[in-house]
């Protein structure tokens, strides 16, 4: 009954999201306020009908309800009820109808929070979206239905692949998608802002926090994914260029470019067509990311030709999607207008550069992503595209744009004079040279890589600190905290979200200079010496869990010349008894200057074992690095400004920006 | 100098700083793609020499030898008409199986030995990895299509 309520509610949200893009278009191309009215409730109800199914199959899982194939082939009534939960996201069809959901949610907020804003623009924004929770409810009541029955029920189910039986599985996915949808928020009001022939700093004001949010999301999520392959895949990893990831991390560095591009729209009015074409590309990586993710493309484009039906639509889905804005964008794009002129040394020419470097690392990524797609699609033969190529690609370029965000705050809009910069940052300059020199002696082991990694990364922690301090001490208010306190909250934000660069390149560095790694064969009561830790191996033994069975390793770590162990870790090798299928589940001692990591291969002979043993530096670090940039993108969203009422925010230069 | 030079300047500027950025884009993809060959292939010696490859198909049953007092490990890989044998020193992935589908990345010593720098093994117990099932399909023993429905890799 309740997977029947579910797929019914799926019909009727359908019909609900028709209704909505219907009445909003009508609405807004006719100016009647009347059916304007309707599109925040029918997006409400929407939203109502969505979470329902959402629900219904959410308790099907929970219940394990093994008349229903999704559960049947996903779930098992010996999991732990959390990932009973989680699996509800395990399969295409369920994650499908999570990403609804979170498209229902982010229509329900923009809704529910642009009250102050032009109701026409709303409108439109709120129909555009409606139009693509049209295409996935589509979707999933065509190719992809979650609630299919099994008759007669079957009494146990296949369980969920092991490697998603973990905390990382009920945060992740959600925290993704979040991310992934909420572009979709940016995408309809650039759609919106074709429909009108509007594109002034009000309107990039308007669609910045909501793309900031999106951002803070997907940079969390990606965060989260990563420290999951670290210490699930067993090897210590935290970022493969695994055609998966890099669907995840094209969204971003489109989305990194897009939200840059918005402050100098806002600010100055110029780079409108740019903007709204990042909008629209942005989305459309998201969406493209998602498909090749969820559809099985990646693990062979051929398994796609077992289903035709969702490879079609899905291929339809994205031409009508990607091709009628840009179509939209074509014949829409020369009314954008140019806006205002800049200075080739100026703070507009800075951020253009870091949008180029980040488009071209964004074209380099998704060359080497989708070009082995590519030819295996036309049966051209089977390549892959090492992480070799990415690292050579990307690092190469994120340099100079590295460089530049440590100085482009301090550049003025317009025109910005190159000996006032050189006389405002030539003290951080010259720290970070030295420091940076000096510092990988301290660390172990010069070498030039590791110095211009830390080069890089102290240059704009020095240069934030000089900006906000020669900020803080000119401010005209009376009193350090009332200076403080006159700073918005967007600045706050820019430049903790660029200190989470710092970071972030100051664990890539040290920990891919300095980790150790030994993969060694170990027998019970053998030591192994590695970065100043002695690692002694116990032995093994059995270990029952709720739905597995799992071996378990004792090592006793003592720090080289102490006879006190000061941690015991305890790697596990679980075989899941639904499956068959044997997990390696490694033991991590995490801390803010190294990670100690230890996880069993197979046995050997006899008790022995191969095991792998890893001092990691400063991993942490990169993920410390991460929050910061989401902890930044979420300040500059409480900046004030963006509360203000539409009476109160007259657009500064907007005069000068509309077209 | 004129607004309109300079303007042009900039723009020849731009553009050779994007050639340039493409020409490296390209050397480095050119030198890191990595070719896929069948055992029947490489025993054909259409392989290359002295560059990495990846080979798949199936772990032979009872093929799987380990080394004593270290972590290398021989097996061999077949698509049920040729055999290669794999010579890999490291720890073998999770659902690495006698009579599972591998694939495995390195390259092909003067002895013919496969010598592997890197075994994946990114499936489940139902998947079989596209390349080793492709591997199969070309020797004429394709695979069941139910072996293609799990879904494998990271989530």
């Amino acid at each position: 009954m309740i997977p029947e309520l579910g797929h019914f509610a799926l019909v009727v949200a359908l019909a609900l999201a028709l209704a909505q893009s219907a009445f909003s278009f009508v609405g807004a191309a006719t100016g009647r306020r009347a059916l304007m009215g309707t599109s925040r409730s029918i997006a409400t109800g929407q939203f109502v009908f969505v979470a329902g199914a959402f629900a219904a199959l959410a308790y099907s899982f929970v219940t394990s309800d093994f008349s229903v194939v999704n559960v049947v082939q996903h779930s098992n009534s010996k999991l732990p009820w959390y990932y009973r939960f989680a699996a509800t996201w395990g399969s295409h069809e369920g994650s499908m109808l999570l990403w609804t959901l979170m498209l229902a949610i982010w229509t329900f907020a923009v809704a529910a929070f642009s009250r102050h804003l032009p109701e026409r623009l709303v409108t439109r924004v709120i129909g555009v979206m409606g139009l693509v929770s049209v295409g996935f409810l589509l979707f999933i009541l065509l190719t992809s239905d979650p609630f299919e029955r099994l008759i007669p029920a079957a009494a146990e189910g296949q369980d969920l692949n092991p490697l998603l039986q973990d905390p990382g599985m009920v945060a992740h996915p959600p925290m993704l998608y979040t991310g992934y949808v909420g572009f979709s928020v940016a995408f309809a009001f650039a759609i919106a802002a074709l429909l009108e022939g509007r594109f002034d700093a009000a309107w990039a004001r308007w669609s910045r926090p909501w793309t900031t949010a999106a951002w803070c999301f997907l940079t969390v999520g990606i965060m989260m994914g990563s420290i999951w392959a670290y210490y699930e895949l067993g090897w210590g990893g935290w970022w493969f260029w695994d055609p998966v990831e890099n669907a995840s991390f094209m969204p971003w560095l489109a989305g990194t470019a897009l939200i840059h591009s918005l402050a100098v729209t806002e600010k100055r009015g110029t780079f409108r067509a740019w903007t709204v074409l990042l909008a629209i590309v942005a989305f459309s990586l998201s969406l493209v990311g998602t498909f090749l993710v969820r559809s099985g493309v990646l693990t062979s484009v051929h398994a796609f030709a077992t289903d035709p039906r969702r490879g079609i639509f899905i291929l339809l889905f994205l031409v009508l999607v990607i091709g009628s804005s840009l179509a939209l964008f074509a014949w829409r794009a020369p009314r954008v207008g140019l806006g205002s002129s800049f200075a080739p040394v100026s703070r507009e020419s800075m951020l253009l550069a870091n949008n180029v470097l980040l488009a071209v690392a964004l074209a380099a990524v998704m060359l080497g992503t989708l070009y082995p797609l590519f030819l295996d699609a036309l049966h051209l033969g089977k390549i892959s595209v090492g992480p070799p190529y990415f690292d050579a690609v990307f690092f190469p370029l994120m340099a100079p744009a590295v460089f530049l965000m440590a100085i482009g705050p301090v550049a003025s809009w317009k025109h910005a004079a190159l000996p006032d910069m050189w006389m405002r940052m030539r003290w951080a300059f010259g720290i970070a040279i030295v420091t940076a020199f000096l510092l990988p002696f301290v660390l172990g082991r010069w070498s030039p890589l590791v110095a211009f990694g830390l080069w890089l990364g102290l240059w704009v922690v020095a240069a934030t600190i000089a900006q906000v301090w020669q900020r803080l001490s000119s401010a005209p208010q009376r009193g350090f905290a009332a200076r403080v306190r006159a700073q918005s909250l967007s600045w706050y934000g820019m430049h903790c979200a660029h200190l989470g660069i710092a970071v972030f390149i100051f664990g890539v560095t040290i920990v891919e200079g300095y980790a150790t790694e030994r993969d060694l064969r170990m027998a019970p009561g053998e030591h192994t010496a590695i970065a100043g830790y002695d690692f002694e191996f116990k032995g093994t033994h059995e270990l029952p869990g709720p739905n597995y069975t799992a071996v378990q390793g004792d090592f006793d770590v003592r720090r080289v010349g102490s006879s006190d162990v000061f941690l015991e870790l305890h790697p596990q090798k679980r075989t899941y008894a639904a499956s068959g299928q044997t997990q390696t589940e490694a033991s991590i001692d995490p801390g803010l200057t190294r990670d100690l990591y230890v996880s069993l291969g197979e046995p050997v002979e006899g008790d022995a074992w191969g095991v792998r043993v890893y001092y990691k530096p400063f991993v942490d670090w990169i993920w410390g690095g991460c929050a910061l940039m989401a902890l930044g993108g979420f300040l500059a969203l409480c900046d004030r400004r963006y509360r203000l009422k539409r009476a109160a925010s007259v657009p500064a230069g907007a005069a000068a920006a509309r077209p | 100098m004129k607004p309109r030079t300079r303007r042009a300047l900039w723009i020849v500027g731009g553009l050779a700083a994007l050639g340039v950025a493409t020409a490296l884009v390209l050397n480095a993809f050119q030198s890191n793609l990595v070719f896929f060959f069948t055992p029947t292939q490489v025993a054909d010696h259409e392989a290359p020499h002295g560059r990495s490859f990846r080979i798949g198909g199936l772990v032979e049953q009872g093929s799987l030898v380990h080394e004593k007092d270290a972590l290398t490990v021989r097996f061999r890989v077949t698509d049920t008409a040729k055999t290669i044998p794999v010579v890999y020193s490291g720890i073998l992935p999770d659902l690495f199986k006698e009579g599972k589908g591998v694939v495995a990345q390195g390259s092909i010593g003067p002895d013919g030995v496969f010598h592997a720098t890197q075994v994946l093994a990114k499936h489940d117990e139902n998947y079989m990895p596209p390349e080793a099932a492709e591997a199969l399909r070309k020797a004429g023993h394709p695979i069941d299509r139910t072996a293609f429905a799990g879904q494998g890799g990271k989530p």
